[in-house]
């Protein structure tokens, strides 16, 4: 998959799951600050994003995700891998 | 709640059976989860279906995480998944703290407290993606009050309190309430066996002047199940007749 294809479908996640404006996210954007994303709703996207991608992302993982575009690049590598 | 998927867990007696019944003839499609009265959840399955519902008995022993997967994996195949929760699966195994073993006190805790973790953990995903989901945790006014012999009985219905306010803060935001139902002294088959000499004198401290119905603790249950009780969440209603005032 492409990284493009997954940054779109991050996109796509981010504004259905999360109920997020499509205008704020990009890749640099910060969860917690940028998208004011609270810890749920971390995890909520995790789980869609387990879903969406067929991956599976460990708790000590996902901890450490700041930005959109950590969390492409977590995708990216757990596809990959 | 013609549209909802609902489990309770030690569904196929006394209380439990109650609750599946009500949810069914709200309309909810029921799942009577049981560990071992198999006989007993299919007749409570029966009796939905006679009416016209939809249920379905499934066999877990909820203090078990892999028979606790298990059992969402059935109830989703069979039902959908579910958005109301009732963790209703308790066991009592009384005894003076000074003479109670670390047996009796596990398995107390594990069926009573730590099926509502397992069950709810799990039940959380899909009332997530839902945004929408009713979790129902059966307390007791032993845990509320105290009652002596109870010590890992109470302890356990006193931890779902606590446990059902936690995760109300949790998930609030997300259009899931989490409550429990406190029931006091409720006429069952184990009611029935003390004999009419101690139901008598129980009655007599209880404000209303008789023990309690399994109907009407399921009918506390049903209206927080319901969508009229969104604004409702990590309360503790006590369904005694006046016993613990």
């Amino acid at each position: 998959m492409e990284r493009s294809d997954i940054e779109s479908k991050m996109k796509e996640l981010l504004v259905e799951e999360l109920g997020l404006d499509e205008d704020k996210i990009t890749m640099d954007a910060t969860f917690e600050e940028d998208l004011e994303v609270d810890s749920l709703g971390v995890v909520e996207l995790l789980m869609a994003l387990e879903d969406n991608f067929g991956v599976q992302i460990p708790d000590e993982e996902a901890e450490s995700l700041v930005t959109v575009g950590e969390a492409v690049d977590l995708v990216q590598k757990k596809i990959n891998a | 709640m013609s549209d909802r998927v609902a489990l309770v867990t030690g569904g196929s007696r006394g209380i439990g059976r109650a609750i599946a019944l009500a949810l069914a003839e709200s309309g909810a499609s029921v799942a009577v989860n049981y560990a071992s009265s198999a006989a007993k959840a299919d007749e409570v399955v029966s009796e939905i279906v006679a009416t016209g519902g939809n249920a379905v008995a499934v066999k877990a022993d909820v203090g078990d995480p892999d028979q606790v997967a298990a059992l969402f994996t059935t109830v989703s195949d069979q039902l959908g998944d579910p958005t109301i929760l009732v963790n209703n699966a308790g066991i009592t195994d009384d005894g003076l703290l000074m003479r109670m073993s670390v047996e009796q006190w596990d398995r107390v805790l594990a069926t009573n407290l730590r099926s509502a973790f397992l069950c709810t953990k799990t039940a959380l995903r899909p009332m997530l993606r839902a945004k929408w989901g009713r979790i129902v945790n059966i307390s007791s006014v032993s845990g509320v009050a105290g009652n002596p012999g109870q010590g890992n009985y109470a302890a356990s219905k006193a931890g779902l309190i606590g446990f059902t306010k936690s995760i109300a803060k949790e998930v609030g935001s997300r259009g899931i309430t989490v409550n429990a139902v406190a029931p006091g002294f409720i006429a069952t088959d184990m009611t029935d066996a003390l004999g009419a000499s101690v139901t008598d004198a129980a009655a007599q401290q209880i404000s209303v002047g008789r023990l309690g119905t399994v109907a009407e603790v399921a009918s506390a249950v049903r209206y927080l199940a319901s969508d009229g009780a969104s604004y409702i969440t990590g309360q503790t209603i006590v369904v005694d007749g006046g016993l613990a005032l």
